[in-house]
């Protein structure tokens, strides 16, 4: 068996720590998710009305999020803004600033998708049993519209998890900043940490995806 | 906004933009050869590969790129297993890409009628024939929007490449930054090496996507 590794992680808090490093990740991520989500939510209703501003706001803005790397505006919004506004953001700032913007205009783009997949006769019907307005949008589009919505609003969350490892190249202390800081620590005592180390955190990240990515799947054919 | 100095660093941005070109194609194409074989195999219930590839799938989807090209290129070495910056950044690309092409591909396939297959089979063909001849071709009609928004998405993904000290645009422009400071102009050349490699690329998909909603191809 060759030697690979994982015995630092019982060392001390290392495994602790590898944790922690997780949690900033999985709340950068989180806050984020929030944010955009609630901002999206907004934002899709007001661009699903006809000649709205909004529509045209959003189709700009995602054609920014979908032309773009993440990785390019998290650089601009780190490096930019102290260069531009004289700000200086800290690295987790910027991070929940750009993936906040990316998914209030992913979340936004999707609800409008999702109002507008609720069939037209759905509301003509509505409205000729004398509903009103807000009655139709809440008691005959919304509760269709959701169930679309739910499953690509969870997508929308493991992806922003994913890309929240980014934000370790801007200067964030998050979980492969801390590996980097056990591994450098260990070199002499356990020179192969590097493997192991790096083979946990791939397997913290699958777990914390998965069990998403499948709640999104069932959740999609249960809808279906 | 200094022009001189964006002169003299254009030809640096420019050799980062081929890297980024270069690595990206490669490993796009590693990821599509992937995905082909991992749709066949799914398609054909080849009994255990069908499992391991099903399970590749979940791992390289539910995973990123970052700590996929971490442990490729600081990890793999302590079991023996070396590479260069480059070769880890395509191999990274490549499994990251596997398991979205192999998905892009399955679902192709799958809207394509059993009973297409097996018209062809009772016609004499081969079943690697059908699979080429027959199936291929219609499938990829239904799988071309969901090839191309994944070429672009994981064009995309290779900004992380620096990670691995590849020398690419985010490398680059990292270190004028560092060196000059010339925080606008390196953003600026940033930004415009970005948009020339990936607004083509997404105008293709655009182009691609509308032929096709014409064509009546698909649901």
């Amino acid at each position: 068996m060759p030697d690979l590794g994982l015995e630092v992680l019982l060392k001390g808090k290392n495994f602790i720590r590898l944790l922690e490093g997780l949690w900033t990740a999985l709340r950068i991520s989180l806050v984020s998710a929030l944010i955009g989500i609630l901002a999206g939510i907004l934002l899709g209703v007001l661009a699903g009305r006809k000649k709205s501003v909004f529509r045209g706001i959003l189709g700009g803005w995602l054609a920014v999020i979908h032309i773009m790397p993440q990785m390019v505006l998290l650089f601009l919004m780190y490096f930019g803004t102290s260069r531009a506004f004289g700000w200086y953001l800290s690295g987790e700032m910027s991070a929940v600033i750009v993936f906040s913007l990316w998914g209030t205009a992913e979340m936004g783009d999707l609800v409008r998708g999702a109002v507008s997949s609720v069939p037209v006769i759905q509301r003509e019907s509505a409205e000729a049993l004398g509903l009103k307005p807000a009655q139709v949008y809440l008691l005959i589009i919304l509760p269709q519209a959701v169930r679309r919505l739910i499953p690509q609003a969870i997508n929308l969350i493991t992806r922003m998890i994913k890309t929240t490892s980014l934000v370790t190249l801007i200067g964030v202390v998050e979980i492969l900043k801390v590996a980097q800081q056990i591994i450098e620590a260990n070199r002499r005592a356990s020179p192969n940490a590097a493997f192991g180390v790096y083979l946990t955190i791939f397997v913290m990240y699958y777990l914390a995806c998965r069990p998403l990515t499948l709640a999104s799947k069932q959740l999609e054919k249960h809808w279906r | 906004m200094d022009w001189a100095y964006i002169g003299q660093a254009l030809p640096l941005y420019g050799k980062a933009a081929w890297l980024t070109l270069r690595t990206g194609a490669a490993g796009i194409l590693l990821a599509a050869a992937v995905g082909l074989l991992g749709a066949a195999v799914l398609r054909r219930r080849v009994p255990v590969v069908r499992r391991i590839v099903s399970a590749y799938v979940e791992v390289s989807r539910n995973t990123p790129l970052l700590v996929q090209l971490f442990f490729i290129y600081y990890g793999l070495p302590k079991i023996g297993i070396r590479t260069d910056p480059e070769v880890c950044g395509i191999a990274g690309l490549a499994f990251l890409g596997g398991g979205y092409m192999t998905e892009a591909f399955r679902s192709g396939i799958e809207a394509v009628d059993r009973l297409q297959e097996e018209s062809a089979l009772s016609l004499g063909l081969t079943p690697g024939q059908a699979f080429v001849h027959v199936i291929l071709p219609q499938a990829a009609a239904v799988s071309a929007p969901a090839f191309m928004a994944n070429v672009i998405f994981l064009m995309k993904e290779t900004s992380v490449f620096s990670a691995v000290s590849l020398m690419d645009l985010m490398f680059t422009a990292k270190d004028q930054i560092g060196l000059y400071y010339r925080t606008a102009e390196s953003l600026l050349l940033l930004v415009g090496a970005y948009l020339l490699i990936l607004l083509p690329l997404s105008l293709m998909g655009h182009t691609l996507e509308r032929r096709l909603r014409h064509a009546g191809f698909g649901t």
